[in-house]
């Protein structure tokens, strides 16, 4: 083997850029969010940059502010598992991620849904698992919303055991098996319709940086979907994340890091530095510096000038502006940190909320950003990353074209698919057989 | 040239199932043959139970999903059951079919009566039909909703306010069933057709109030083809409730459901015979064909069957329209909450 073959290679992926705050639809370029062609592009794009998959994120109730559906950011999306099963016909390679709740949705039905999803693509199937337990997402479903924080996990550990007895349940000769199942959350039993998949088990994904999910992710997800980004941070978050894995019997390349992060060309740092910044301004229009304001402060803040000063009041932590959203930890310690940053460098509160929010972005010429991303890797702060683009349809294409030669070149991203599934991508084995269940 | 163009022509489906579903190349090859026959749509059952010996199944929306980047012009109509599943995920599920086929789903509504099923959930016991039919009845119509929460032109990109949607324009549907509820709006745009084709099989009696109050489309199937009495007996009666909820008949799409199996060019042109014969006494306005083998039975039915049809004029021979809806002469539905706040 040459030292090139043993480099470790970095995992890439593409989210799509839909509704979050990093998409800006005011660009002249940006396309439809909803047309099948926009994921069409996106998906061939990240497929011809040899990605190992391509992200799609999950929406189950549009989310609102001060009582009134939140208009700043793209609102509306397909339903995920839809939309791939369609780009399963369009893309030979790329594994296609779905986002779903844990929460809402019954383990046979998504088992089966999953395993289709991994059939009809050849082996290039994830579910990127999510708990939510607010009872405003659950006024759109049967069940309510009622999931204690504590219980969201522990239902989402067994949703994924019991999904993982159902894939189990057709031995790989294509001899299905009575399946039993009687936890906590779910008591079922019966015969599980679609054969085992290619992949035996499609890839789990987490997303979520806290304890609990670190832990559920070591004890059972193929790769973890975190925000934390600086190389620092990232080199703590990966040392605990791996550190966990001995614990459930697993070895650190059994699960995958991959942060989530922007990415910033020009020609020059000064071009791209230039550019990062009026990406940052599209982004945080003056109505959304507002609007992010007023969920930390918990107050309304209408009356103030976004290009003014920040409020000298104090927030309201019983003030719940917002629905439908990750909520902020402390408000107080958040505008205090806010207030410092604003006095130190005297900005408004648009240009304050622009320098506080936001991803770990890589910003600079080509060359300067495959040497950053490839020192994540290479430092022990990342498996890889989960590229975030904020323009649809075009968003990757820069990366695709430019990026990726360069990492080709050092020896840190693969140069060809080694194999037809996503499991092949990533580096993991099938999993193994498990005895069926006495039904 | 043509003895007869009739104001509508007849209409055709087929039925792509098999019991063997290990990957999408076999519905493809079929449904792209069913293209080729210039059928309006083709149908793809599913079920939560268990698989019957033998049998392995796919989620049936998802076959079609992947269907639509390999086929055109032609509809692709799933059964989504409305037992098991979440009325908000059937919504989004049938109206994302819609985006990424540019307007050619369906939706053949069902229910789940077995205790298999219901143990494969393990959240309540399996209920009798007649509960499970009031239920369908209540998501199809929540799920019409969801579908018009969203006015077609809600998304408004104004860049001077900032505002991506015109949020007036999206709508609560704030539905209260009798066993569910759902606040909405829908998570997903309106869909290209405003709403996806709504199919119910309408043969037993239970069906036929949620097939009159919502189908678009309405098989009955045929248990005797000496009979063309009996459908046109179910037909007269879905016409008949149809106007008791206030909507126009011919708005539903009667479709005869008969198995077939073809082995020869002879089979083809009798089968062409009865569809004519049943199409000219006016018992249905077409027929879902549904093969006992669609490898075998496909090939003669678009090769035999459809061009006899085409020569006699009762079937066209290209798509003149784009959606299934068009192909099914249907309007697309205005909304109801546009035309609330217009009227308003």
């Amino acid at each position: 083997m040459t030292s090139r073959t043993r480099r470790r290679q970095m995992h890439l992926a593409a989210h799509f850029p839909g509704v979050n705050s990093t998409t800006v639809w005011t660009d002249p370029r940006s396309g439809s969010q909803i047309g099948f062609a926009s994921f069409v592009h996106l998906a061939r794009t990240a497929e011809r940059g040899l990605f190992d998959f391509f992200f799609l994120a999950e929406g189950l109730r549009l989310r609102e502010h001060k009582g009134l559906i939140h208009d700043l950011d793209v609102v509306g999306r397909p339903e995920s598992l839809t939309v791939l099963s369609a780009l399963a016909a369009v893309t030979d390679r790329i594994g296609l991620a779905a986002t779903v709740n844990a929460t809402f949705n019954e383990p046979y039905e998504l088992a089966r849904r999953l395993a289709s999803l991994d059939h009809l693509s050849g082996g290039r199937a994830a579910w990127n698992v999510v708990t939510s337990s607010d009872a405003f997402t659950g006024e759109n479903f049967r069940r309510g919303g009622y999931l204690d924080r504590a219980d969201r996990y522990t239902r989402a550990a067994e949703f994924v055991a019991t999904a993982r007895e159902l894939w189990d349940s057709w031995a790989p000769d294509g001899v299905p098996r009575p399946f039993a199942h009687a936890g906590e959350h779910f008591a079922i039993s019966g015969e599980f319709d679609v054969a085992r998949g290619p992949q035996g088990h499609p890839v789990v994904i987490q997303a979520g940086d806290s304890g609990e999910g670190r832990e559920f992710a070591a004890a059972d997800a193929d790769v973890i979907f975190t925000r934390h980004g600086t190389l620092e941070a990232g080199r703590a978050f990966y040392a605990d994340v791996k550190g966990r894995l001995a614990a459930y019997g697993r070895a650190p390349d059994d699960l995958k890091i991959m942060p989530g992060v922007t990415v910033v060309l020009g020609d020059t740092a000064a071009e791209a530095q230039e550019k990062a910044a009026e990406i940052r301004k599209q982004q945080v229009s003056p109505q959304t510096a507002l609007l992010t304001l007023e969920q930390v402060w918990g107050r309304d803040l209408s009356a103030y000038d976004p290009d003014g000063p920040l409020p000298d009041i104090d927030p309201d932590p019983d003030g719940e502006l917002a629905q439908g959203r990750v909520k902020i930890g402390d408000p107080f310690a958040v505008a205090a940190r806010w207030r410092a940053v604003a006095e130190a460098k005297g900005l408004s509160i648009r240009q304050t909320v622009i320098e506080t929010s936001g991803r770990q972005s890589f910003i600079g010429t080509p060359e300067a950003v495959a040497a950053q991303l490839d020192e994540f890797v290479t430092t022990g702060a990342a498996d890889g990353f989960i590229l975030i683009p904020h323009l649809t349809p075009g968003g990757l294409d820069d990366f695709v074209e430019r990026v990726v030669p360069l990492l080709q070149e050092r020896g840190a991203f693969r140069t060809e698919y080694t194999g037809p599934t996503l499991r092949d991508h990533l580096g993991l084995p099938l999993p193994a057989t498990r005895s069926p269940v006495k039904g | 040239m043509s003895p007869l163009v009739p104001t509508r022509p007849l209409h055709l489906a087929v039925a792509l199932d098999r019991p063997d579903a290990r990957d999408a190349e076999p519905y493809a090859r079929t449904a792209r043959l069913a293209e080729h026959g210039r059928l309006d749509f083709v149908t793809l059952g599913d079920t939560l139970g268990p698989p019957r010996r033998g049998e392995r199944r796919l989620d049936a929306l998802a076959v079609l999903a992947r269907l639509a980047p390999v086929t055109e012009r032609i509809g692709l109509v799933p059964t989504v059951t409305t037992t098991h599943t979440e009325p908000f995920h059937v919504s989004s599920a049938v109206s994302t079919l819609d985006w990424v086929s540019g307007g050619r789903a369906g939706w053949t509504v069902d229910v789940s009566t077995g205790e298999a099923d219901a143990r494969h959930f393990g959240r309540k016991a399996a209920a009798p039909a007649p509960e499970l039919w009031q239920e369908a009845d209540e998501v199809a119509d929540v799920v019409t909703r969801l579908w018009d929460s969203w006015e077609d032109d809600a998304e408004i990109r104004d860049v001077a306010t900032g505002r991506f949607i015109d949020r007036d324009k999206l709508h609560y549907v704030d539905y209260e069933g009798t066993a569910f509820s759902v606040r909405g709006p829908s998570i997903v745009p309106r869909p290209p057709q405003g709403h996806p084709v709504i199919a119910v099989d309408a043969t037993d009696p239970l069906p036929r109030t949620a097939a009159a109050r919502h189908a678009d489309v309405a098989y009955v199937r045929v248990k005797d083809t000496g009979n063309p009495g009996a459908v046109r007996g179910v037909r007269d009666e879905l016409h008949r409730r149809a106007r008791a909820f206030g909507r126009d008949p011919g708005r539903i799409v009667v479709l005869a459901s008969l198995p077939v199996a073809l082995y020869a060019a002879a089979d083809a042109v009798a089968l062409a015979d009865l569809a004519g014969a049943w199409y000219a006494d006016g018992v249905v306005d077409g027929f879902h064909f549904r093969p006992e083998n669609p490898d075998r039975d496909l090939p003669l039915l678009v090769d035999g069957t459809v061009p006899v049809l085409q020569h006699r004029g009762l079937l066209r021979s290209f798509y003149p329209g784009g959606t299934l809806r068009e192909h099914l002469c249907l309007p697309r539905p205005a909304n109801r909450y546009a035309t609330a706040r217009e009227t308003a």
